[in-house]
């Protein structure tokens, strides 16, 4: 048994055992970051998910869940998906952009 | 889609389907879940669980909902497909196009200075809009391969298939 609950267990009230898959990566320092989690996947849906992942992977894993949960949580219509959105945008018209420089490029260096 | 929120089909909607239980009219899910796209419903029941759904549903108002069940749909399938890193991997992908892409313009904006024409393009054309960090961090080498629902697998170069509502949609919050 853990002498100091995870924030995981603790927000869940519960003991936190040894082998407690949550304990790694959910440190009591950071309430926040689980209650996050919980809120947009919960406890059960991250469980599973870090199970069915290498051990050696799961820190990443949870990391970019706490992302993307911070970013529902902050839009909740559409999430860390509008920021793909934002991006894609800035690329077609920097894209855009770039292509006109280039041709001005071409064209004072023909001139 | 249907528009109306009580559900007109004869047969129930794909979440309903999947949960085995009556659809009933009124039923939260069915404007967006046809039962014609199962997996849709499969993938974000996996993800974030119905009852997570149905709540960040119940907080929203009904214009709202069927872009983030899109958008719910869409970070599913990005973390289906990707289990470690899910949509993460496609900001982390997009944001070095965008970085690689302001190296290239800085430099083809130096050659037009250099062959006389000094540009008032704006700098700040280019300059992220949006600065979501901090992102989690990548092990170095980076994982090549970030796809998007819908790309082809292993590629890398491409930032895939554009968001169906990729048009200027106004983004509520997402100060991060």
């Amino acid at each position: 048994m853990n002498p100091k609950r995870c924030a995981a267990c603790k927000y869940l009230r519960r003991k936190c055992p040894k082998d407690c898959i949550f304990s790694p990566y959910f440190p009591p320092s950071d309430p926040h970051k689980f209650a996050c989690i919980h809120r947009i996947y919960g406890a059960g849906n991250v469980s599973k998910m870090l199970q069915q992942l290498p051990v050696q992977t799961r820190a990443e894993a949870v990391e970019s869940l706490s992302f993307e949960a911070k970013c529902r949580v902050d839009d909740p219509v559409y999430g860390c998906v509008g920021i793909i959105s934002l991006l894609q945008t800035q690329i077609q018209k920097t894209q855009t952009l770039l292509a006109k420089t280039q041709a001005d490029c071409c064209c004072s260096n023909q001139t | 889609m249907a528009s109306s929120s009580s559900n007109t089909y004869n047969s129930p909607c794909a979440a309903c389907k999947f949960l085995r239980r009556k659809c009933m009219p009124g039923c939260i899910f069915a404007p967006y879940f046809p039962p014609e796209e199962p997996h849709k419903f499969a993938n974000v029941h996996k993800i974030f669980g119905a009852s997570n759904v149905t709540k960040l549903l119940n907080e929203l108002l009904p214009h709202q909902r069927e872009d983030a069940v899109n958008s719910l749909a869409y970070e599913a399938e990005a973390r289906v497909r990707d289990p470690v890193y899910g949509c993460v991997g496609a900001i982390s992908y997009l944001q070095r196009q965008v970085h690689r892409l302001q190296k290239d313009l800085d430099a083809a904006n130096a050659d037009l200075v250099h062959y006389g024409l000094s540009t008032s393009t704006p700098s700040n054309v280019v300059d992220l809009v949006f600065q979501p960090q901090p992102l989690p961090q990548q092990p170095q080498p980076l994982n090549p391969v970030y796809r998007l629902p819908g790309a082809s697998r292993g590629t890398g170069g491409s930032c895939g298939t554009f968001l169906p509502w990729n048009n200027g949609h106004n983004q509520q919050g997402g100060n991060m």
